[in-house]
């Protein structure tokens, strides 16, 4: 018997589900306040220089929405999954294959493009997502394998795809032999929407993924059935909810906006094929499409305010030579906080042995 | 310092306008030139974003009254790399060391936009009026380095953790092939390639495959110290790459390639300081301090130690060039001819094995 236990609580207050990432924002700044006292830094112009100066600039602002635009794609189409219990863990490798069929276009056309190239590749790089998001969907109805373990396994392999790519067939032909693409020509390049920074089309795609999931959640039947089947899937069953079919609609739709995402990078602020397309925005996008309550309005604060976790990290290095894994710890005390306040919302934390419930 | 026999033209013509721009005067005289430098991997590495930093701490010493320095560090060569590259220029940083390869093209986008401002990409090819390249002749330390291990060798079996397959690597992986079969022709150079800079875990895989496989001598082209310490555990040689690694595996460390920055980094700075800079390509060698070799251990053998220096020694007067002629490749055929070198383009370009290397360059 433990003297610490947690009891459920009958209803989580609707008001506290909503106000609890603020409440974990809140207790992250706090917490940062301490840490950079300890580390002998004065904490008000250290969380100056990490939350706020990066966006007293037009340039800083646009570099916010230049890094939140992938990761908003991303989670926008996780969360509808992980609504429907569908786990895809796999938007890294999609968001990879998506940079691929897309930029692949742009490099196939190399010398030859159009206007007609860049819409070829939008559709290029949403498909490529897509199918590699089918392989998990398939495995798992086909012969019940966990889309967690797959989907995260195929992260791996598209990484490696992109590295035989990049040290192969897409390689600069006049590149001496360096593992990276030619830059690509101006017809296979978003178009900045606002000038003097790089913010791209793809921050475009990113609202409108925002728009559309908010639609399909909140208005439409695949909605509804999406959310039945997450809260009660035996009860989907029974009202002849077609579980496989959503199970496709969800990864096929994760896949696609990841794999757009992946192709709005490399057409985009990267404007070539490299190794290193993504920082890891597959996976930080499952920490936004929580931290965002799986909601697609959330998710776009919660986009803009991990992006500017990163932008921030690096400013107050710049400004006050803060270490560059305070960003990660920043990440990491979110989190947490926010997971723990999930705990205290759903349960009491009761001392003592438990008592016979009558 | 030597310049790479490319472009030479077009440098000759951007030197000559920034010749006559930099006769304005940098700064007020109590303001401190700011300078920026952006880093690929942690300080912490022990590897070669440390040693960049090194360099970096060197300016700081020799220059401290005169300039203030800034890092970032775990920049990522994608997307972000441009972003702290501008952060830097547009925060008043007038002249901005961009140390990876994958900082390229992002440093020459940014320094379109601040032409006031100076950059130095390190390992890139591509110059403008105001980005001067750099990078050092690392294959010639791995010269001396395939020439003790060529002695010190027992199952004839070389490990190489590679980072990635380009041209730097694979060159080095063939200067230290050369070297180790002219002390021993039955050696032969096993390759793993880990597609990264610094992994630690990965290194250390790459490392335990490559002596289950019968190395008996571990050499790398990654920036952890994780394969010294693999190879320790095991009781085997290592050779220890951009910084002297001793303290990770003392008895493991042969010596390590060290890449020294200090001397570039401060001529740089003195020569935006007194207005001479300019966008040159420099690509040093031993004969100027760029590269180095950590101390021998001393377990190795007096007259190893004497070979050693001897090749260094040939190295650094321009007796020896690491790719003396004739150089076989892999199917036997005569690449370099007796009695010519690699020229620089040769050695920029480097996409085969010579004989002696196990496997196939990765295409």
């Amino acid at each position: 018997m433990s003297l610490l236990r947690l009891e459920p609580r009958g209803q989580a207050s609707k008001a506290m589900v909503y106000a609890t990432p603020l409440l974990a924002v809140a207790l992250t700044l706090a917490s940062g306040f301490i840490l950079f006292l300890l580390l002998g830094f004065d904490p008000l112009k250290a969380l100056y220089a990490f939350f706020v100066a990066p966006l007293t600039s037009t340039r800083g602002v646009g570099e916010l929405i230049v890094k939140a635009t992938p990761l908003v794609l991303c989670a926008v189409g996780l969360a509808i999954g992980f609504r429907a219990n569908v786990w895809n863990i796999g938007a890294e490798g999609q968001l990879t294959i998506g940079a691929i069929t897309g930029g692949g276009l742009a490099l196939a056309f190399y010398g030859d493009g159009g206007w007609w190239l860049l819409p070829l590749m939008v559709i290029g790089g949403a498909a490529g997502g897509a199918a590699w998001a089918a392989v998990p969907a398939f495995l798992r109805l086909r012969f019940n394998a966990s889309e967690i373990l797959t989907s995260l396994m195929l992260n791996y392999v598209a990484l490696l795809l992109l590295n035989y790519l990049v040290h192969g067939p897409f390689r600069d032909p006049d590149g001496f032999a360096f593992p990276e693409s030619r830059l690509f020509e101006a017809d296979a390049v978003m178009p900045i929407l606002w000038s003097g920074t790089r913010v791209h089309l793809g921050a475009l795609f990113a609202l409108l993924a925002v728009a559309g999931g908010w639609v399909l959640m909140a208005r439409t039947f695949i909605g509804f059935q999406i959310k039945v089947i997450g809260l009660t899937p035996a009860a989907a069953g029974y009202a002849g909810f077609d579980q496989k079919r959503i199970i496709w609609f969800a990864l096929l739709l994760s896949g696609a906006l990841a794999g757009l995402a992946g192709m709005g990078e490399v057409a985009g602020p990267i404007g070539q094929i490299n190794a290193s397309i993504s920082p890891g925005y597959g996976y930080t996008a499952i920490i936004v499409a929580f931290l965002g309550r799986l909601h697609p309005v959330g998710i776009l604060l919660a986009g803009l305010l991990m992006a500017l976790s990163f932008i921030g990290g690096e400013a107050a290095q710049i400004a006050m030579n803060l270490p560059k894994a305070i960003t990660g710890v920043f990440q990491g005390m979110l989190l947490f906080f926010l997971l723990a306040s999930d705990v205290l919302i759903r349960y009491r934390v009761r001392f003592g042995a438990r008592r016979a419930v009558a | 310092m030597n310049r790479r026999t490319m472009g030479k033209t077009m440098l000759g013509l951007a030197g000559a306008a920034v010749a006559l721009s930099s006769g304005i005067p940098l700064a007020m005289a109590d303001d401190k030139l700011k300078v920026g430098f952006v880093y690929v991997g942690p300080i912490s590495d022990h590897g070669y974003s440390y040693q960049h930093d090194q360099g970096r701490l060197a300016v700081e010493k020799a220059l401290g009254d005169k300039v203030t320095t800034t890092f970032v560090e775990n920049v990522p060569e994608g997307a972000d790399a441009e972003r702290v590259i501008e952060q830097l220029a547009s925060s008043g940083h007038k002249l901005i060391f961009t140390t990876s390869f994958g900082f390229m093209n992002p440093t020459l986008k940014v320094a379109k936009r601040h032409p006031d401002v100076k950059f130095e990409h390190a390992t890139g090819y591509k110059r403008a009026e105001n980005v001067a390249t750099y990078s050092g002749r690392f294959y010639e330390a791995r010269t001396v380095v395939g020439a003790i291990c060529g002695k010190m060798t027992k199952s004839n079996i070389i490990g190489y953790v590679g980072s990635y397959p380009i041209p730097e690597v694979v060159g080095g992986i063939n200067a230290f092939t050369l070297a180790l079969r002219e002390q021993n022709p039955k050696a032969e150079v096993r390759v793993v390639w880990v597609n990264s800079w610094y992994d630690p875990g990965k290194e250390a895989e790459a490392a335990k495959a490559l002596i289950d496989q019968g190395a008996d001598i571990i050499v790398q082209h990654t920036d952890s110290p994780a394969p010294i310490q693999t190879a320790q555990e095991r009781g085997l040689w290592a050779v220890g790459q951009s910084s002297d690694m001793t303290r990770f595996g003392p008895k493991s460390h042969l010596t390590a390639i060290v890449e020294d920055w200090n001397g570039y980094y401060v001529d740089r700075v003195k020569a935006v300081l007194d207005g001479s800079w300019k966008p040159i390509d420099t690509w040093g060698g031993m004969s100027t301090g760029m590269v180095e070799l950590a101390p021998y251990n001393p377990a190795i053998p007096e007259d190893v130690v004497k070979l050693a220096e001897q090749i260094k020694g040939e190295i650094v007067t321009g007796k020896r060039h690491s790719f003396q002629g004739p150089v076989k490749d892999q199917s036997g055929k005569v690449v370099i001819p007796e009695g010519k070198t690699a020229t620089d383009e040769q050695i920029l370009k480097m996409d085969w094995y010579v004989e002696g290397v196990q496997g196939k360059v990765p295409k």
